[in-house]
């Protein structure tokens, strides 16, 4: 049997270090040693396929509550490829965000500001078959955070993605255009390449935008693509 | 085409998208043998990560419709996460190599940027001997850090340390 096509390594810069000195939490949980290289083989090129069978969409997020949340209704979307830009289709994002006070309906959440109780954050949408999804939800307020004095976390939307292989496993965060809070955000900041900073801000799009309902914002994501690079494939090649 | 998107990180709100379901690997019917691994996450002090999402995902055996293959549990007060699935088996490795029975882990947690990746082998099985990974190991400590030990049967326990003594092998993936 021939062996698993494998995932590419992360391009230099293009992803925030586990030590991330900005961010206080890093301090006592980023490991001392750098990782062990592990060659992918099936447990890292094969991982779960969710269905909406198991796992039912909850892709209008305003609508999860007796009454409609507060807040500017906002629509979400883009599409989610490969690095070599093929689609990833039928693939499941989870999302959370905080309501539109900037406040999560998560017992750990101290902020003074008020709960809404139509509004639990929590959605879940599969790609279509060209790797396009889309929700609906309020637009998520800032809050504070304990990480420096006066730190304030940018306006922003948590995403998961499981793609079709353990290793192009993502959890990340989508940002607003515009944002002043972001330029002073240590976890946006971690990662060191601007490209792949800028990347993380959805755009306004007017095309998504519906009109007399909501605002549109386009957040494309791009996973880790298959195969080697070039420069692999010739360190292989040498090493046979 | 752009890299892929940066990793940021799951923060201390993920339960909002927490199912503890999910930690049950044979809830939508699987039949086989039934195990139940546990473990606390601990970090470089000594205390236990009580907010982390710890993700396992097996390709044996293979996922179908009544085995997702996949789960995720949510620590506790003690840092500690508590999965249900079935016993995997050996899997291909690159090449001819053969490896031995393994869980493939993600923790996902406030203060991690991106998704710490480790495996759960199980202690005693005589695959380990010749497993790529295991082997890759020269330090039998490191290697320890991979290897669940029974605590009884069917129940297998691995604690993992996020840094300092004792730190887990995490794995570049």
């Amino acid at each position: 049997m021939s062996d698993p096509v494998p995932f590419r390594p992360f391009a230099a810069g293009t992803q925030p270090p586990l030590d991330a000195s900005g961010y206080g939490s890093t301090r006592i949980r980023h490991p001392g040693r750098a990782p062990h290289r592990l060659p992918h083989t099936v447990t890292e090129t094969t991982g779960p396929a969710f269905s909406p069978a198991h796992f039912p969409e909850m892709a209008d997020l305003t609508r999860l509550g007796r009454g409609a949340p507060l807040g500017e209704r906002i629509i979400v979307a883009g599409q989610v490829l490969d690095e070599d830009g093929r689609p990833v289709p039928h693939t499941m994002i989870e999302i959370w965000q905080a309501n539109a006070a900037g406040r999560y309906d998560h017992p750990a959440d101290t902020h003074d500001a008020p709960a809404d109780p139509n509004f639990h954050g929590e959605g879940r949408v599969f790609t279509d078959a060209e790797g396009r999804y889309r929700f609906l939800t309020i637009k998520p307020g800032a809050y504070p955070w304990r990480n420096h004095t006066n730190a304030w976390r940018p306006v922003h939307i948590h995403l998961s993605l499981f793609g079709t292989g353990f290793a192009q496993r993502l959890v990340t965060q989508m940002y607003f255009p515009g944002d002043p809070l972001l330029e002073l955000d240590p976890i946006y900041h971690a990662i060191e390449d601007a490209g792949a900073r800028e990347r993380l801000v959805s755009r306004f799009d007017l095309g998504i935008t519906q009109p007399e309902f909501a605002l549109g914002y386009r957040f494309d994501i791009t996973l880790r693509g298959r195969g080697a690079t070039p420069f692999e494939a010739d360190a292989e090649e040498e090493a046979h | 085409m752009p890299a892929a998107t940066a990793s940021q990180t799951i923060g201390p709100y993920w339960h909002l998208v927490e199912h503890p379901e999910w930690a049950d690997l044979t809830r939508f019917g699987a039949e086989g043998e039934r195990i139940t691994v546990t473990g606390r996450i601990i970090d470089g002090v000594g205390a236990p990560v009580t907010d982390a999402c710890v993700e396992i995902w097996q390709a044996s055996p293979p996922a179908d419709a009544r085995f997702p293959g996949f789960g995720r549990a949510g620590t506790d007060a003690e840092g500690r996460f508590r999965f249900t699935t079935l016993k995997p088996g050996p899997v291909p490795g690159r090449g001819n190599a053969q490896q031995a029975p393994h869980l493939a882990v993600t923790i996902l947690a406030r203060g991690l940027m991106t998704g710490l990746r480790t495996r759960i082998y199980f202690a005693d099985d005589p695959l380990n001997e010749m497993d790529p990974l295991l082997s890759s190991l020269a330090d039998p400590a490191e290697r320890a850090t991979l290897i669940a030990r029974a605590e009884g049967p069917g129940s297998w326990r691995l604690d993992m340390v996020l840094q300092g003594e004792g730190e887990t092998v995490f794995l570049e993936v």
